[in-house]
Order: C-alpha cells, then sequence, then structure tokens
C-alpha cells in the first residue's frame, strides 16, 4: 500500500517503523465505500468532528473553571465574562453538546431505517448504542458543573433516580454523592468523571470504526458490497462530500452560538443552586425528554427508572427483534410507514416530557411510551414474518447504472423491474 | 524440553487433578482476591468522608416557632422541616385510618410530642423539596407539603397520600435535648 507521499524518503523512513502513513491511506484514503451512500450516511463523520470540538472548547474550559461549590458559579461566569473568547468556547461547548446530539440522532434513525444494525454489523451497532449511553453521562455530569439551580436539581433528581434500587439504592446513592445530598464532594466527583468520559467515548468510537471498516459500511439499498465496481475510494469522493455536510452543521451551530446562545438552556440556570429550594419547574435538556417522559409515564418509581433505561437498552437487542432479512426500509413497504410513526412518537414523548405532567400530556405520555415498546416488542418481529419485501437489486453498481439510464428518478428502488431478489426476499 | 513438560504436567487420562490446575486455581485466585484488594479502596474513596460524616447532626432552638408555623433548617446538606401543628392537624392526621394510606404509618410513630412534626424535606420520589412550609405555598390537597416537581401531596403527618412518591416523608433521629431545643441527626 502506497501513497503518493511515499516518494518521500522520510516518510518512507518513518512508514517502514511504523506505518501511519499506510494505514492513513488504507482507512481514509483507499477505503472502498459503497458508491451510492447519501447524505444521510455524512452525520457518522459529523459527530465524530463535534466529539473533538467538545473535547478541545471543555479542555480549554477546564482551565478556568472551578469545581468547588462556592467557586463554580462564580468561575463560570468568570469564564462568560472576563476570559478572552471565554464567552464563546462555553456557547460552543453548551450548544455543541446539543448539537453533537442532534447529529448523532440523525445518525441513530438512519440506522434504524437502511437497516445498518442486521448482520454482520451487531457490535458496531452495540457500540453505538454504547456511545449513546456514555455521551447522556457525560452531558448530563457536563450540565451540574456551572452550578446554577438547574444544575443542582438536575443533578438531585437524575442521582435519586438510583435510589429506585431495591435494597441498595439509598447506600449506592450516597456513595455516587459522597455524602448525603448533593454537594461538594458530587460537584468534585462529577467533574472528574466528565473529564474522564470522553477518553472512554474515544475508545468505544474507535471500536465502533474498527468494527465499521471491518465489515464496510451499510448503504442506501442495504445490500452487501459484490465487487470493487460497487464502492469507490472514501477519498476524495467522501470526504469531499462529508465537507458539504460539515458546513451546513457549522453554520446551524454557528447561528446557536452566536445568535441564540441560550436557546436550549433555562433562565434560571443563571442563578446559583440553593439546596433549600427547588425550583417550581424543573425540565431536563432537551434531549432527554423523550426518556423523562418514559418515567413519568409509569406510576411507580422503581417502575418508572426501568422503563426509561430500557428505552434505550432495548436498542442492545434490536438486530434480533427485527426478524426481517431484508435490511433497508426502500424495500419494506410496511416497515417504512411504521418507521415514520415510530419519530413521530418519539417527538411526541419529548414534546410530552417537556411539559408538566397534568391532564391529558398523562395519558398521552402513556399510551406513546406503550408504543415506544410496542414497535420494537411487536411490530418489528411481526413484520419481519408477515411484510412482502420489493424485490432487492442485483447490485449496488447495477442499481446506481440503471438509475443513471433515467427510467426512475423518484428515489423507489432501481431493481424492481429485473424482478431480482439476491438477499433472500421472503 | 517441551517433552519434558509434556510428560510430567500432562493431564491424566481419567480427568484426575494434576499439579498444573492446581497451580492455575491457586494463581488465579491469588490474583482475583489481590485484584479485589485494589478496587476496594478505590471504591471506598468515593463514600462519605470523615470530615462529611462529622457535620451529621444539628442543634436547633424552637422556642420561636408559634403553633401553625413551620421552620426549615439544614441538616446534613438536606432541608428538615420542623412543624409546630395545631390541634386540627393533629386531629386530621390522626383520624385517617391506616388502609387509606400506602405507605402505612400512625401519625403516633412518627412523632415523639404530637405537636411538634420534624421531617426530612426532600421527596421520596425524586429529591425535590416539597412546598409548603412558607406562608402562602400550596400545600397539596391534604394539608401538608406539595411537591411541585412530579405532583406528590402530602398530609399533615407528611405521609404519602397522592402522586408518584412511594414512601412517607421521612422521619430523621432526633432528641428533645430539653422543651426548647432539639438535636437532629
Amino acid at each position: 500500500m502506497t501513497t503518493p507521499l511515499h516518494r518521500y524518503r522520510i516518510v518512507q523512513w518513518i512508514d517502514y517503523r511504523l506505518p501511519i502513513f499506510s494505514w492513513a491511506n488504507e482507512h481514509l484514503v483507499e477505503y472502498p465505500a459503497p458508491r451510492n451512500l447519501n447524505y444521510w450516511w455524512n452525520f457518522g463523520s459529523l459527530a465524530g468532528i463535534m466529539l473533538v470540538v467538545q473535547i478541545v472548547t471543555g479542555i480549554v474550559l477546564a482551565m478556568h473553571y472551578t469545581p468547588h461549590v462556592d467557586y463554580a458559579f462564580n468561575s463560570t461566569e468568570h469564564i462568560m465574562r472576563d476570559v478572552e473568547w471565554g464567552w464563546m468556547m462555553r456557547y460552543l461547548h453548551a450548544n455543541g453538546a446539543s448539537m453533537f446530539f442532534v447529529v448523532v440522532y440523525i445518525h441513530i434513525f438512519r440506522g434504524l431505517y437502511y437497516g445498518s444494525y442486521k448482520s454482520p454489523r451487531e457490535i458496531l451497532w452495540w457500540m453505538g448504542v454504547i456511545i449513546l449511553f456514555l455521551m447522556m453521562g457525560a452531558s448530563f455530569l457536563g450540565y451540574v458543573l456551572p452550578w446554577g439551580q438547574m444544575s443542582f436539581w438536575a443533578a438531585t433528581v437524575i442521582t435519586n433516580l438510583i435510589s429506585a434500587i431495591p435494597w441498595i439504592g439509598e447506600t449506592l446513592v450516597q456513595w455516587l454523592w459522597g455524602g448525603f445530598s448533593v454537594d461538594n464532594p458530587t460537584l468534585n466527583r462529577f467533574y472528574s468523571l466528565h473529564y474522564l468520559l470522553p477518553f472512554l467515548l474515544c475508545a468505544v468510537v474507535f471500536l465502533h470504526l474498527w468494527a465499521l471498516h471491518h465489515r464496510k459500511s451499510n448503504n442506501p439499498l442495504g445490500i452487501d458490497i459484490k465487487s470493487p465496481k460497487d464502492t469507490i475510494p472514501f477519498s476524495p469522493y467522501y470526504t469531499s462530500k462529508d465537507m458539504v455536510g460539515l458546513g451546513v452543521m457549522l453554520f446551524v451551530l454557528a447561528i446557536f452560538v452566536f445568535y441564540l446562545p441560550n436557546f436550549f438552556g433555562e433562565s434560571i440556570n443563571y442563578i446559583k443552586a440553593d439546596p433549600l429550594v427547588t425550583p417550581p419547574h424543573i425540565v431536563p435538556e432537551w434531549y432527554f425528554l423523550p426518556y423523562y417522559a418514559i418515567l413519568r409515564a409509569v406510576p411507580d418509581k422503581l417502575g418508572g427508572v426501568i422503563a426509561m433505561v430500557a428505552a434505550i437498552a432495548i436498542l442492545f437487542v434490536l438486530p434480533w427483534l427485527d426478524t426481517s432479512k431484508v435490511r433497508s426500509a426502500r424495500f419494506r413497504p410496511i416497515y417504512k410507514q411504521f418507521f415514520w410513526i415510530f419519530l413521530a412518537d418519539c417527538l411526541v414523548l419529548g414534546w410530552v416530557g417537556a411539559n408538566p405532567p397534568e391532564g391529558s400530556f398523562i395519558w398521552i405520555g402513556q399510551i406513546c411510551s406503550i408504543y415506544y415498546f410496542a414497535h420494537f416488542l411487536i411490530i418489528m418481529p411481526l413484520l419481519g414474518k408477515f411484510e412482502r419485501t420489493k424485490p432487492l437489486p442485483e447490485s449496488i453498481h447495477q442499481a446506481v447504472l440503471d438509475k443513471k439510464g433515467g427510467a426512475d428518478a423518484s428515489g423507489a428502488p432501481p431493481g424492481t423491474s429485473q424482478g431480482t431478489s439476491a438477499g433472500g426476499t421472503p | 524440553m517441551a517433552d519434558t513438560a509434556s510428560e510430567s504436567d500432562q493431564a491424566s487420562p481419567e480427568g484426575e487433578e494434576t499439579r498444573r490446575d492446581f497451580l492455575i486455581l491457586a494463581a488465579g485466585a491469588m490474583g482475583t482476591i489481590a485484584a479485589i484488594g485494589v478496587v476496594w479502596p478505590l471504591i471506598e474513596t468515593m463514600n462519605p468522608s470523615a470530615d462529611v460524616l462529622a457535620l451529621s447532626s444539628t442543634e436547633v432552638d424552637i422556642s420561636g416557632i408559634e403553633v401553625g408555623q413551620s421552620i426549615t433548617v439544614k441538616w446534613r446538606g438536606k432541608p428538615v422541616f420542623i412543624r409546630r401543628r395545631t390541634q386540627e392537624e393533629i386531629d386530621a392526621a390522626r383520624a385517617v385510618p391506616l388502609s387509606d394510606l400506602s405507605d402505612e404509618e400512625s401519625d403516633e410513630a412518627r412523632v415523639q410530642k404530637a405537636e411538634w412534626l420534624i421531617l426530612v424535606g426532600v421527596c421520596t420520589h425524586l429529591g425535590c423539596i416539597p412546598l409548603g412550609n412558607k406562608l402562602g405555598d400550596p400545600r397539596g390537597d391534604f394539608g401538608g407539603w406539595f411537591c411541585p416537581c412530579h405532583g406528590s401531596h402530602y398530609d399533615t403527618s407528611g405521609r404519602i397520600r397522592q402522586g408518584p412518591a412511594p414512601n412517607n416523608l421521612a422521619v430523621p433521629e432526633y432528641e428533645f435535648l430539653d422543651d426548647t431545643l432539639v438535636r437532629i441527626g
């Protein structure tokens, strides 16, 4: 494996001893990617870039922040007012967290639509679910650090979820707090853990990418790569395509950072934490709202916590709950509809989570929570058995060439006319 | 060399334990114990430290509280509610049949002196501070406290009557040192 760089003797010398140039060439340049990837495939690399943005801004913020109950709030304001560019670093970090979740959620729903979790990508998918859990942990811990009212009460409510565990819950919470309530030891360790989680994230991202590059990307048709004709090199084709998405994402991020920096925040978090006064309306960050709605839908403390955790953990077994042999929703006319219903269900759950648990929000939340689980536990297993899937195209390049022939511009499967079903359509 | 090793350490055909099995087991067990020994102190460091534990009792002067009034004091970083109950409030708490309660506890068991109700002011659902200790706060449907976070109602004995909280407001350990001084913790 040689690159244009290999004509330099210094590159040869290094590469002979540590093959970083060959490795980069193999995984970033010549890496064979399916030739039909659409823009929904941008979001993986966008998520990776957001992780880097969070780490870089976070390192800088950590240089000016003090994790102590007497200084945390003030040092955050010190960053905002006195530190050179501090306001921008903090707004980038806070809005960057939201941006990170936006691209990761789109990335996940892309995986759901195109069946990217199916064999042989189950472990790749698991790593993704672990990444989601770690992200949620990191964002929660980070939200506590400014030590405003919402920080404090979010920490109190979320850590109290653990007290729902029978027998050991209370002991476990005190161990986590390092005291009898959320206090200085809690803030201190949350800061330590907030700095730790990105390292773990990087490690799991590495495994995620390792699995990806081992079995290669899925694609909008959901059929396997069969010959080199089905692929194009990652660079320049997808590096440049990713740059387009990156431009759009940074544009959106910039709008929030510079014009709406507190759009996702709660104004009450600019009041210093007071352990004796709970704000009248506690609401989590937007990316937790659907889970929060599921938590509140169950009228039992332990049951609610179990349901909330299960809502994400169920993704681990999704590759086996989905019994269909066809990956892409393009060839699954009924699943395609249920996919959009499921997406709507998640959005409604988010809306319910943002509202107080009163009146019709209660039963709407309960129905949507039941549907959320029914989608995975009932609809997915049954669809695989009863759905009549459309015939799959013979190969990726054949489908691309057919489409180029101009028969079909609607995005409907180009292979339908051929009637071939290579992928085991029932 | 390989031959001698396989001769002396080979598993016997009958599947009897060999010296190698014993060594693997013993070394593995020692390794596991050592690992636990390393992890244990690491986990223990996160428990409440000695100075945190040392602050775990507080003395309160209650002479200034009129009948019907409540005060909030801080104990272990949490609010403690001290309410000097009116006779009606006591009667209301004692008139409730135990079968109406989800966490069955009689009012008598929750107070040392009927007039003084002392509670940890932390909702047993997810740890918010219930409203009802200040004048003008909503006190919920049962005249005690109301948690604004997820809508739990507590009665005049601090018992859960309606909402997601699983338990009554906790009664801390306390002791009347004399008529006007109480030590909590």
